[in-house]
C-alpha cells in the first residue's frame, strides 16, 4: 500500500486527471467480488465510507463506484483498516493523511468549510427576514388604505360575504 | 458547397442578429414605428439563416464528410443514422450552433405569437433577444466554428464517445437547450420592462407561457438525462450532483420558482421586481450552466470543451448580461409599484414561500458546486464537494417544500386561515401518515429515510387530489374545470410521486455481487438467477460480449435479460449495457462484469424498487405545465389584438 503514495503530488493531479481516459479500459468494474469482507457488519461499514471517498483520478466518482485501478486499491485500504479494528473516523482520517482533503466527497466542517455548510440555513433565514419585511409592509398597506379601500374590519366582512 | 453555404448563412444570421440588436432598439425609444417594425423580419430571417446552417451541418454528418473537421472528430461511416444525426449536437461547437438556433427559434415565435404586445415592448424584447444571439453567433464564429474544413480529408472519422451513441441522450440535449435558452425569452422580457420601465399584470401573463415553455423542456431534459443515467452509466444511480447535472439542475429550480411568483404578478399584480430579478437570475444560471459545461472549469463527464479562451468568452458573455440586466434592476426596479395587498397567511404568503425555498435550494446547489474553487483560490484547500453534502444539505428544504406545498396550495388569496385549509386536507394527511408508518413497520433496521420521503410524497399527491375536487365538490364538473387547475394538480402530483419513488428507491435498493458460474442458480432477494451462457458478438461500430441471464420468481420464469459489455474499438472504450426487467413496482438491474480466474463471472444484480416512477413523475411535471401552458387564458391573451398591435394592453385583469 505504501507504493500509492507517489500517486498523489499536487504537480501529479492534472496528469493523472489525464491519465484516467487511459485507465478506463484496464477496467475492473467497480466493487469486486473478491474485495467483499466476509462479516456483512465490516462490509456494509466499508460501502458507506467508499461513498464518502472520491476516486482520486476520476471525474466525480466515488471509490465504491469507480472502475479504476487506484479506488480498487482504496478500497482494498478502506477494509484492511476496518478490519484491522479503526473506527470509521480513524479510516477517514488515514485516507486524508495519505492523501489530502481532497479525497472527502463530504467536506469537513473545519476553517472556512462552516461558511459552505451554514450558507443554506444562514440563506433561508435571511429570506425569512427579508420575505417577513415585506409582507409585514403589504399587511400594513392594507390596514392603512388597500387596493379597495377597505379596513381591516371592513375586508374581514367583505369576506365573510363572498364566503358565503 | 452546402457546408460554404451554410457557413455563409451562419455569418448572415450574426449580421441580421446585429441590425435586430440596434434597429428596434432606437426606434422603441424615439417611437419612431418605421425602425421598430424592423424587429419582426430580422427575427424571423435570422431563424431562416440558422436553421440553414445547423441544416447544413446535419448534412454533413449525415453524408459523413471527413473534410469537415467536426465531422471526422466526432463521426465514423459506420455509425448508425441516428447516431449520426445526434452527433450532430454531441460536440461543443455542434451543441453551440444548436444553441444559437434556439435563441433565434424563440426570438421567431415571439414575432409570430406577439401580435398582442405592445409595439415597443415587442421591439425592445426582440432586441434583447437578438443581443442574446449576438454573443453566441459571435462566440461560434471566432471560437467555435463548425464549418472549419481539413486540407487533406481523412478515409474515416474517429467515432462518437460510445456513451453518446444512445438514444436516450441523442435527445436530451436538444431538450435541454430548449429549457435553458427559452428561459432567456423571460430574460428579454423581463430586460424589456425594465426599460420600458412598466411591469403589470399583461406583462407577466406575456412572461409565464415562456416561462412554462421553458420549464416543461428542462423537465424533460433533466428527466432523460437522469433515465440515460440510470440504464447507461453503470450501477443504476440516477442523480451524481455532477457540476454538470447541478447546471441544468439550478436554473430548473429558478424558472419553477420564476413560474409561481408569475402567478402573484398575473393575479395581485405583487412580487413584480422579485419576479424580474428571478427571470434575470433564472437565465443567469442557464449561462453560468453553459459556462461550467463549456470551459471545463470543473472537469466532469460532460466538459468535451476544455478550452480557457472558449471558457473566457462565455465569462464574458456572463457578465455582461447578468452584470447589465442586474445594473439595469437596481437602477429601475423601485419604480415597480406593487398593488395588491395580502396578509401573511394567503396565498401570496404560501407562493413566497414555495419562492424562498427553491431559491435557497438553488442557492445551495450553487453553492456547493462552486466551493472547491473558491477554497482553492481563497483559502489554498483541495477539496472535493459531493453527493453527501448536496444530499444533506439540500434535501432538507425539498422535504420543507412539499410539506408545506398542500397547504400552500389551498390557501385563498389576500387572507386565508390556516386551520381551515389544515381542515380540508385532514384525510390526505391522515392517509399519508399511515402509509408512511405502515411502511416503518414493515422494515426493519432500515433508515427513516423511506418512510419520511414517502410521507411527503403521498401528503402531495392526496393534497394535489384533494385541492382538485375540493374546486367542484363533484364528478361531473370535475371535466369542466380550467386546465390550469389540471395543470397545477398534475404538476404538483408529478412531484409528489418523484419524491415518492426516490426515497423508495433510496431506501429500500438491494444489491448482489458475486461471480456467478454458467449454470449454477444464485439468489437475490425474491428472484433465482441464472447465468445460462456468455457469447461473445459484434455489433455495427462496436464488439460485445452478453451475458444470457435467465430470472425465476417461485418456480414462474420472470424473465430473460442479456446485460452487455461493449468494446468500442474506434473510440478505445469500453461501456457497460445494464439489462434491465422494468416492472410497474420494481426494475431488476442486470450487470455483468470480467471473467474470473475460476471462469465465472463477475454478476451485478439490483433490485431497484419503484424506479420507473421517478421519471413518471417528471413526466406528470411535465404534463401538467403542458396543461397549464394550454390553458384558456392563454390562447386567448395569445390571440388577442391581432391585427391592432400597438394599441391595445392585451385583455383585461381581473384578480380573481
Amino acid at each position: 500500500m505504501t507504493g500509492l503514495k507517489p500517486y498523489f503530488s499536487a504537480l501529479t493531479l492534472t496528469m493523472v486527471l489525464a491519465a484516467c481516459i487511459a485507465l478506463l479500459p484496464t477496467f475492473s468494474a467497480a466493487v469486486q467480488p473478491d474485495e467483499v469482507l466476509s462479516d456483512p457488519v465490516l462490509e456494509e461499514r466499508a460501502r458507506d465510507l467508499s461513498q464518502d471517498l472520491r476516486c482520486l483520478v476520476c471525474r466525480n466518482e466515488n471509490i465504491d463506484e469507480s472502475n479504476a485501478e487506484l479506488a480498487r486499491d482504496l478500497r482494498i485500504l478502506v477494509r484492511e483498516r476496518l478490519v484491522a479494528g479503526d473506527s470509521n473516523t480513524e479510516v477517514i482520517n488515514f485516507v486524508v493523511d495519505r492523501y489530502g482533503e481532497y479525497v472527502l466527497l463530504r467536506p469537513t466542517t473545519t476553517g472556512a468549510n462552516w461558511l459552505l455548510w451554514a450558507a443554506g440555513p444562514l440563506m433561508l433565514l435571511l429570506a425569512l427576514a427579508m420575505a417577513g419585511g415585506y409582507m409585514r409592509a403589504r399587511g400594513r398597506d392594507a390596514g392603512a388604505e388597500g387596493e379597495t379601500g377597505l379596513n381591516d374590519e371592513e375586508q374581514a366582512r367583505l369576506d365573510k360575504i363572498l364566503e358565503q | 458547397m452546402i457546408t460554404e453555404l451554410g457557413h455563409f448563412a451562419l455569418i448572415l444570421a450574426f449580421m441580421i442578429a446585429i441590425v435586430q440588436m440596434v434597429v428596434p432598439l432606437i426606434g422603441a425609444q424615439k417611437r419612431w414605428p418605421g425602425w421598430m417594425a424592423v424587429a419582426e423580419p430580422a427575427a424571423q430571417a435570422q431563424f431562416f439563416f440558422t436553421a440553414f446552417a445547423f441544416g447544413a451541418l446535419v448534412w454533413a454528418f449525415v453524408t459523413s464528410d471527413f473534410s469537415l473537421r467536426l465531422v471526422t472528430l466526432n463521426s465514423h461511416s459506420a455509425k448508425p443514422m441516428l447516431y449520426k444525426i445526434s452527433g450532430t449536437w454531441g460536440n461543443h461547437e455542434g451543441s453551440m450552433l444548436l444553441w444559437v438556433l434556439i435563441v433565434a427559434l424563440f426570438g421567431a415565435l415571439a414575432s409570430v405569437f406577439g401580435n398582442g404586445l405592445p409595439q415597443t415592448l415587442k421591439a425592445r424584447v426582440l432586441a434583447v433577444q437578438a443581443s442574446i444571439g449576438v454573443a453566441f453567433f459571435a462566440f461560434i464564429l471566432f471560437t467555435s466554428n463548425p464549418f472549419l474544413r481539413l486540407s487533406v480529408a481523412p478515409f474515416d472519422g474517429q467515432d462518437l464517445n460510445p456513451l453518446l451513441q444512445d438514444p436516450g441522450l441523442a435527445f436530451h440535449p436538444p431538450f435541454l437547450y430548449l429549457g435553458y435558452v427559452g428561459l432567456s425569452m423571460a430574460f428579454s422580457f423581463a430586460v424589456a420592462a425594465l426599460i420600458e420601465g412598466r411591469v403589470d399584470a399583461a406583462w407577466a401573463r406575456w412572461v409565464r407561457p415562456w416561462t412554462l415553455a421553458a420549464w416543461i423542456f428542462l423537465t424533460i431534459g433533466i428527466a432523460l438525462g437522469s433515465w440515460w443515467a440510470y440504464y447507461e452509466l453503470g450501477w443504476g444511480g440516477f442523480w451524481f450532483w455532477d457540476p454538470v447535472e447541478n447546471a441544468s439542475f439550478m436554473p430548473w429550480l429558478l424558472a419553477a420558482a420564476l413560474l409561481h411568483s408569475a402567478i402573484v404578478v398575473e393575479k395581485r399584480e405583487a412580487l413584480k421586481s422579485w419576479t424580474i430579478l428571478l427571470a434575470i437570475l433564472a437565465f443567469g444560471f442557464s449561462l453560468i450552466g453553459t459556462f461550467i459545461v463549456r470551459s471545463g472549469l470543473l472537469t466532469s463527464v460532460h466538459a468535451f470543451a476544455n478550452d480557457s479562451e472558449r471558457g473566457i468568452f462565455i465569462l464574458i458573455i456572463l457578465a455582461f448580461f447578468t452584470g447589465g440586466a442586474l445594473t439595469l434592476f437596481a437602477a429601475r426596479a423601485q419604480s415597480m409599484q406593487a398593488r395588491g395587498v395580502f396578509g401573511l397567511v394567503s396565498r401570496e404568503g404560501a407562493l413566497v414561500t414555495n419562492n424562498i425555498l427553491l431559491a435557497v435550494g438553488c442557492f445551495v446547489v450553487f453553492f456547493g458546486t462552486l466551493w472547491p474553487i473558491v477554497a482553492e483560490m481563497a483559502f489554498d484547500r483541495k477539496l472535493s464537494v459531493g453527493p453527501p453534502f448536496f444530499n444533506a444539505a439540500f434535501t432538507p428544504f425539498m422535504v420543507l417544500l412539499g410539506a408545506a406545498l398542500p397547504i400552500g396550495a389551498m390557501m385563498p388569496w389576500k387572507r386565508g386561515k390556516l386551520r381551515r385549509t389544515l381542515y380540508k386536507l385532514r384525510y390526505a394527511f391522515g392517509l399519508a401518515l399511515a402509509l408512511a408508518v405502515l411502511a416503518w413497520a414493515m422494515q426493519t433496521g432500515r433508515s427513516g429515510l423511506g418512510p419520511i420521503g414517502l410521507f411527503v410524497g403521498a401528503w402531495v399527491v392526496f393534497g394535489a387530489a384533494v385541492d382538485l375536487w375540493g374546486r367542484t365538490g363533484s364528478l361531473g364538473r370535475l371535466s369542466r374545470l380550467p386546465r390550469a387547475d389540471w395543470g397545477k394538480a398534475t404538476a404538483h402530483a408529478g412531484l409528489g410521486v418523484t419524491i415518492f419513488a426516490i426515497a423508495g428507491l433510496t431506501a429500500w435498493e438491494q444489491e448482489d455481487i458475486r461471480v456467478a458460474q454458467i449454470g449454477q442458480p444464485f439468489t437475490v432477494g425474491a428472484y433465482s438467477l441464472t447465468l445460462d451462457s456468455v457469447e461473445r458478438a459484434r455489433g455495427p461500430n462496436y464488439f460485445t460480449t452478453m451475458g444470457t441471464v435467465s430470472v425465476r420468481s417461485s418456480g414462474k420464469d420472470v424473465a430473460v435479460l442479456y446485460p452487455e459489455k461493449r468494446d468500442y474499438p474506434v473510440a478505445k472504450m469500453p461501456t457497460t449495457e445494464a439489462a434491465i426487467d422494468y416492472r410497474l413496482l420494481r426494475d431488476l438491474y442486470v450487470v455483468i462484469g470480467d471473467q474470473q480466474d475460476n471462469g465465472g463471472w463477475t454478476v451485478r444484480t439490483y433490485i431497484k424498487p419503484l424506479a420507473n416512477w421517478i421519471w413518471g413523475g417528471c413526466l406528470l411535471m411535465a404534463l401538467g405545465g403542458l396543461l397549464s401552458l394550454s390553458d384558456r387564458r392563454f390562447r386567448v391573451a395569445a390571440g388577442a389584438g391581432r391585427g391592432q398591435a400597438g394599441t391595445v394592453k392585451s385583455t383585461g385583469v381581473a384578480a380573481e
